[in-house]
């Protein structure tokens, strides 16, 4: 287990999510109408966003419930495998929008779904070490499947920005953290194309279930808990499935997983995924709760915390929009204005 | 590319940044030099709260150049609650959601993408607001 000497905690969070939605079934509709599929709906970013604007509004949320100046942040750090430009950071623009430079470490982290939770994990070091006092550390992702492909019913959009900064500041103090990573070929892609694949034989069981299961393991390991004495967990959602499933196998209850389980409705965020799962736990945490949180990216990694709620949380979440109220805003357009958006018509 | 114009307005366009009058407190934007006879300093860098009310706005059908793949959309004049009226796209409001007078808060967006050699342009744009919590 990870542990800074100078305990740290989450003093601000805020979420985003666009509000469009495609539902799972109008896909269906147009590539395959048999059979269940892996979640309701998901969310699709409007034609004016993407990991940057999103980024953005979450990083305003999480600053708002802070109530810390911007110009304050040592650090901007966004975690996405969809950014805007391949060369020029996403962190900056961020940074310069919130108000944070010229003063400030900005870049952009990269793993897959798990890009916002190394952001994470490194806003621990930082702030912990004593070199910085707030960090911000942002997973954000305006994710694309390939047209008829199974990934097409999930791949959704969203972002969370989780502020990192002292435990005597903060709304949950983090108690510790695992990582664990191993080269395993379960989903990549290529500089120059626009859509990934997935390495069908390791997707599942050798990548998601037993990295996930490894880091969550070690860490209830090391800290001497079991799955029971957590009042919540939130576990990295590419489905609705995986997360039950895994959850049940560690030993976590359907009610544990229930708050932070957006999936079904918003399909899988990527970087932002179980980040979100926590921001919606936070919204309606009380004070002395404890929550668990497992991220997953592919490639592979998984990163879990531990989480402590403190007194302060429930005043500071009322200050920025609930997660619940970017939930509630549900656009739902066809499959046709879903491609144009997405880019999917070949206009030449 | 006009790099440098789209540079140089990042402040005004990200985050709203205006200016605020030490001596009068009256808040203005976009920033501007100062008025002749005032001192240098006398404007100094001032973030809007981003919050507003539809002053009037019209639906865009027939776009300029730049603007093809955006139509139909609302273009408004919105009245910041600091005082200064600014024009600007509404996103994320339905065409009949549209009102005179309806609340709306700063959103930063994306305003124009300049083409796969060229600058996405972000800048400012309002909605409906989002409630907080407190709601």
């Amino acid at each position: 287990m990870m542990k800074p000497e100078r305990p740290v905690g989450i003093v601000g969070y805020g979420a985003y999510i666009p509000r469009f939605r495609i539902a799972a079934r109008e896909i269906a509709r147009i590539w395959d109408g048999a059979g269940g599929t892996p979640v309701d709906s998901k969310s699709v970013p409007g034609p004016d966003e993407d990991t940057i604007t999103m980024s953005i509004e979450a990083a305003r949320n999480a600053l708002a419930r802070a109530r810390i100046a911007p110009d304050r942040l040592s650090a901007v750090w966004v975690g996405s495998e969809s950014p805007p430009y391949s060369v020029k950071p996403s962190g900056t623009l961020v940074a310069e929008a919130l108000g944070a430079t010229p003063w400030v470490s900005a870049a952009d982290w990269e793993f897959a779904c798990k890009a916002g939770s190394e952001a994470l994990t490194a806003a621990m070091g930082m702030v912990g070490s004593g070199m910085a006092q707030y960090v911000l550390a942002i997973g954000a992702d305006t994710a694309q499947g390939r047209p008829g492909d199974a990934l097409e019913y999930t791949a959704a959009a969203g972002a969370a920005a989780l502020l990192v900064g002292p435990a005597a500041e903060a709304v949950a103090v983090i108690e510790g953290t695992t990582s664990y990573v191993t080269d395993t070929p379960d989903f990549f892609r290529r500089a120059d194309t626009a859509y990934p694949v997935h390495g069908h034989r390791f997707t599942g069981e050798p990548a998601y279930f037993n990295t996930l299961r490894s880091a969550a393991e070690r860490l209830l390991r090391d800290l001497g808990a079991k799955p029971s004495d957590f009042t919540y967990a939130v576990f990295h959602q590419p489905n609705t499935r995986f997360p039950q499933t895994v959850a049940r196998q560690l030993g976590f209850t359907p009610q544990q997983i229930a708050t932070g389980l957006l999936s079904p409705k918003i399909g899988n965020a990527y970087s932002a995924a179980a980040l979100l799962g926590l921001c919606a736990i936070l919204d309606v945490a009380k004070p002395g709760d404890t929550i668990f949180v497992a991220t997953y990216g592919s490639g592979a990694g998984s990163d879990a915390y531990a989480l402590r709620v403190t007194e302060a949380l429930p005043e500071r979440r009322g200050r920025a929009p609930l997660t619940a109220a970017y939930l509630a805003r549900e656009t739902f357009v066809d499959y046709a204005v879903y491609a144009k958006r997405r880019g999917k018509l070949v206009m030449e | 590319m006009d790099l440098a114009k789209h540079w140089r307005l990042r402040h005004a366009r990200y985050r709203l940044e205006g200016q605020r009058n030490r001596l009068t407190g009256e808040v203005r934007f976009p920033p501007a030099p100062p008025r002749p006879g005032e001192a240098e300093d006398v404007w100094e860098p001032y973030v809007l709260s981003g919050r507003g009310r539809v002053y009037s706005f019209s639906v865009v059908r027939q776009p300029p150049e730049g603007f093809e793949d955006q139509p139909p959309y609302l273009v408004a004049l919105v009245r910041l609650d600091e005082g200064p009226m600014v024009t600007a796209q509404l996103t994320d409001c339905d065409l009949e959601q549209a009102a005179i007078d309806m609340p709306v808060e700063m959103v930063t967006r994306r305003l124009r993408d300049l083409g796969p050699t060229g600058l996405i342009v972000y800048g400012y744009k309002f909605r409906p607001i989002v409630q907080s919590g407190n709601h």
